[in-house]
């Protein structure tokens, strides 16, 4: 099929329908309005259900006990709503509930701003609910690659039985660009939900788990989750991208829309003579290892749109703190090129 | 020939009920799975645990269950509802839990209109944290952190859920009973599945407030704690149907 | 061929500028090129100013923003005018709403064209149709798009404004010539 263009936001909306979500409930929130508004309209079409829920508190239960009863369910918000979510999420950890969250972040803390902002990335991946736990976190820095994504967190959603975040900002939300929806997403192979969802038990009671009074058992449980799903998650999971890294001797670090600031960076910096590449985390969490093993890279320069969350995950993966910049800026502020390219040169001087 | 005279409901799980003597909480789940294999539907039930003393309902009943987050089964029970509309669908619900940190989804579920059952159990106190005040506490009643008694210019007056709730269109069915007597309990009953049968036949939102007792917190014995549901707590919250769509009520 | 047009188009909510640069990505994408489209959003949308950045290129877009280095300046309204025309890039094109924005451009390398699109929209009895007015004058002197992308059926026209509105297309052309005539003249 042929390209369409459309904004971000509905984009999303379009491919959770066809990845076959069945259930949505949202609260409406700038900047992320057009999923709701897109999903209002088009998935009762599509014999599913749309609820504008009372919050996002109401939001995300609900999503427990549509995804705990079997229905290929998402919501979607943007950071406070996130915030709000941070409990229910935690249940539907616990409860193994496959569902899909949409975060599209703006600026904050608190209401913070409407515009775009990556400040929501310890927010993603470690999260706010209680709890040892992981989610895995997909990070688009296309509407494309928004619309595969959402349709991969629904399979791996289903294959380890977990939330998944996709987690854009404003500027992917609201942009329009040219989309295929007919990229092929490969169908994965996971537990039926008749063994597992509320209205399959027949008498053999199917529980979805909140509590587990027993501490040894609840123990059992937590060390299933980091043996059965998270080391798995870790080995099978990671995405990335490396951009002009060949012969890279710097790297840039970033995801999402900042990673597309960066690509414009670096034409103007290897103009300059400076051999300069990106390494693009896809996953969040997982966070990847491998680029980071690259021995040819004198520096990681981490650009974020925010005040260095990703850093410690890189210095981690770098295994070498001194070897990781950053250079960021916050609160709903978009970077331009220039300024990156500024302050890398700056960096790269200092570093000399 | 011996004749069964009395047997435990097929809804119900050979685990003896953990709750304390003279506690509403097990009449109730008794009279729940009798109401559902009357109706045929022992095998087609789904039933939200509320946090709260019902949390280990999923223990007691054969049903396929969830534990819900505190106050949210109401959003929770939506979400199943939805994806099931032809199971029952139940939410299990204390007075904390419902008229206290889940009154947002109470109340929007019922103008919704959703159509699952909600059994509500207003004993007047936070029975599993032990014995703080509730929403529905009554005035001058002493609780962990009402201990000279709930002061109404302090805490203001207890909130009467089915009164409120009947105010919206959504609901089909409201009903207030107690289970301090032999008669009320048979009443309780009747409601349970006068509710369920609106459920069945998709006509909106129900929910049963049952008026129960917590000996424990109350700090009283099973007995004096019967009477002052029907001393206290009754005059406070009158019996009655509130809310019948098909009696135009 | 290698051509990337980096965009920006503003002026008061209701001008129609963001309706202008979804006009040019949708004449874009069908033309086979790479295009976005960012908008401004939130509260200054609501009568204050909005902008959109377009970009048009024969690569692959990374950053799709274009608030600096714009090499195609649309200013339809005074704020705007003072807040964009300092971001035009060297060899840089404004083209100005001289209806309603009196002052000139002054920048060494850029050249600005004066387009009073109100009072021409008013000449055609139809004050809605200045951002095609202006359209018609950026596609008038540079070759972002062709014209029959935007009006020919199926295209951009249709697209934006949805296939019931395809009766007023005749009409906006006329709207779209004549701000390609008054560009042209100052070329």
């Amino acid at each position: 099929m042929a390209k369409v263009l459309m904004k971000g936001n509905e984009a999303v909306g379009k491919a959770a329908i066809q990845a076959g979500c069945k259930f949505f409930a949202g609260y409406p929130i700038t900047p992320q309005n057009e999923v709701p508004e897109y999903l209002s309209r088009e998935l009762p079409l599509a014999g599913g259900t749309f609820i504008q829920s009372e919050s996002e508190v109401a939001a995300i239960n609900m999503l427990y006990g549509a995804g705990g009863s079997g229905a290929r369910c998402m919501t979607s918000s943007s950071s406070p709503g996130i915030a709000l979510k941070q409990e229910g999420i935690g249940y539907c950890v616990f409860g193994e509930i496959p569902c899909v969250i949409n975060s599209v972040a703006r600026g904050g803390p608190a209401l913070g701003t409407i515009q775009p902002s990556q400040q929501d990335y310890n927010q993603a991946t470690r999260g706010g609910a209680n709890g040892d736990y992981h989610i895995p976190v997909l990070a688009p820095a296309s509407i494309q690659e928004a619309v595969n994504f959402i349709k991969e967190a629904f399979e791996i959603a289903d294959v380890y039985r977990t939330p998944v975040i996709v987690l854009e900002d404003g500027l992917i939300g609201q942009m329009m660009e040219p989309v295929d929806f007919d990229v092929p997403v490969k169908k994965r192979e996971h537990t039926p939900k008749s063994e597992w969802a509320m209205g399959y038990g027949n008498g053999n009671p199917h529980l979805i788990e909140g509590i587990v009074m027993d501490a040894p058992m609840c123990e059992k449980k937590n060390r299933r989750f980091f043996k059965e799903k998270y080391e798995v998650i870790e080995k099978e999971e990671v995405r990335y991208e490396e951009y002009m890294m060949d012969d890279a001797e710097y790297a840039f670090v970033a995801y999402g829309s900042s990673s597309r600031i960066c690509k414009t960076a670096i034409k103007t910096l290897r103009e300059k003579g400076i051999k300069i590449g990106l390494i693009r985390p896809q996953t969040l969490w997982p966070f990847p290892q491998v680029p980071f093993q690259n021995k040819n890279i004198k520096l990681f320069i981490d650009i974020e749109m925010n005040m260095g969350q990703m850093v410690p995950d890189v210095a981690l993966a770098v295994n070498d703190k001194n070897k990781v910049k950053f250079f960021g800026r916050c609160g709903g502020m978009i970077p331009s090129p220039e300024e990156v390219v500024e302050a890398t040169e700056k960096i790269i001087g200092g570093a000399k | 020939m011996p004749t069964t005279l009395f047997k435990k409901p097929n809804g119900l799980t050979d685990k003896k009920f953990h709750y304390c003597p003279g506690c509403g909480h097990g009449i109730v789940h008794r009279l729940i799975a009798e109401c559902v294999d009357e109706m045929g539907d022992t095998n087609n039930t789904i039933i939200c645990a509320p946090v709260g003393c019902a949390v280990f309902i999923p223990n007691y009943f054969v049903y396929d269950s969830i534990h819900c987050a505190h106050g949210r089964a109401p959003a929770t029970a939506t979400g199943i509802k939805r994806t099931h509309p032809d199971k029952t669908v139940i939410t299990y619900q204390g007075d904390g839990d419902l008229a206290s940190i889940g009154m947002a989804e109470i109340i929007h579920a019922a103008a919704r209109g959703e159509k699952f059952t909600t059994v509500f159990i207003n004993n007047g106190i936070y029975g599993m944290t032990g014995g703080q005040m509730a929403p529905t506490t009554l005035p001058g009643m002493k609780s962990t952190t009402s201990q000279s008694g709930r002061d109404p210019k302090l805490n203001g007056n207890p909130i009467r859920i089915c009164e409120l709730l009947a105010t919206l269109t959504g609901p089909a069915y409201i009903e207030r009973v107690a289970v301090d007597s032999p008669a009320h309990v048979i009443r309780a009953k009747a409601a349970i599945k006068k509710a369920l049968q609106y459920q069945k036949e998709k006509l909106g939102f129900s929910l049963v407030e049952v008026v129960s007792s917590c000996p424990t917190n109350w700090g009283k014995t099973a007995v004096k704690a019967m009477e002052f549901v029907k001393t206290d707590m009754i005059p406070y919250y009158p019996l009655g149907v509130y809310k019948d769509i098909k009696e135009g009520k | 061929m290698g051509e990337t047009y980096r965009m920006s188009c503003s002026g008061f909510g209701g001008q129609g500028v963001m309706a202008l640069g979804k006009l040019i990505v949708y004449a874009g994408m069908d033309e086979g090129k790479e295009v976005s489209w960012v908008p401004s959003y939130g509260p200054e949308m609501r009568g204050g100013t909005a902008n959109c950045s377009v970009i048009v290129s024969d690569e692959p877009i990374a950053s799709p923003i274009v608030s600096q280095n714009i090499s195609v300046n649309v200013v339809m309204n005074l704020p705007s005018f003072h807040k964009f025309v300092p971001e035009t890039a060297k060899n840089g094109i404004v083209f100005v709403n001289s209806s309603i924005i009196s002052e000139k451009v002054e920048m060494p390398g850029v050249k600005a064209y004066y387009i009073p699109a109100n009072d021409i929209a008013n000449e055609l009895g139809n004050p809605r149709m200045i951002n095609i007015i202006m359209l018609g004058a950026i596609l008038g002197v540079l070759p972002i798009v062709k014209a029959e992308s935007i009006f020919a059926s199926g295209g951009a026209f249709e697209h934006v404004f949805g296939v019931s509105k395809a009766k007023f297309i005749p009409g906006n052309k006329v709207a779209f010539e004549k701000g390609m005539e008054c560009a042209k003249a100052q070329m």
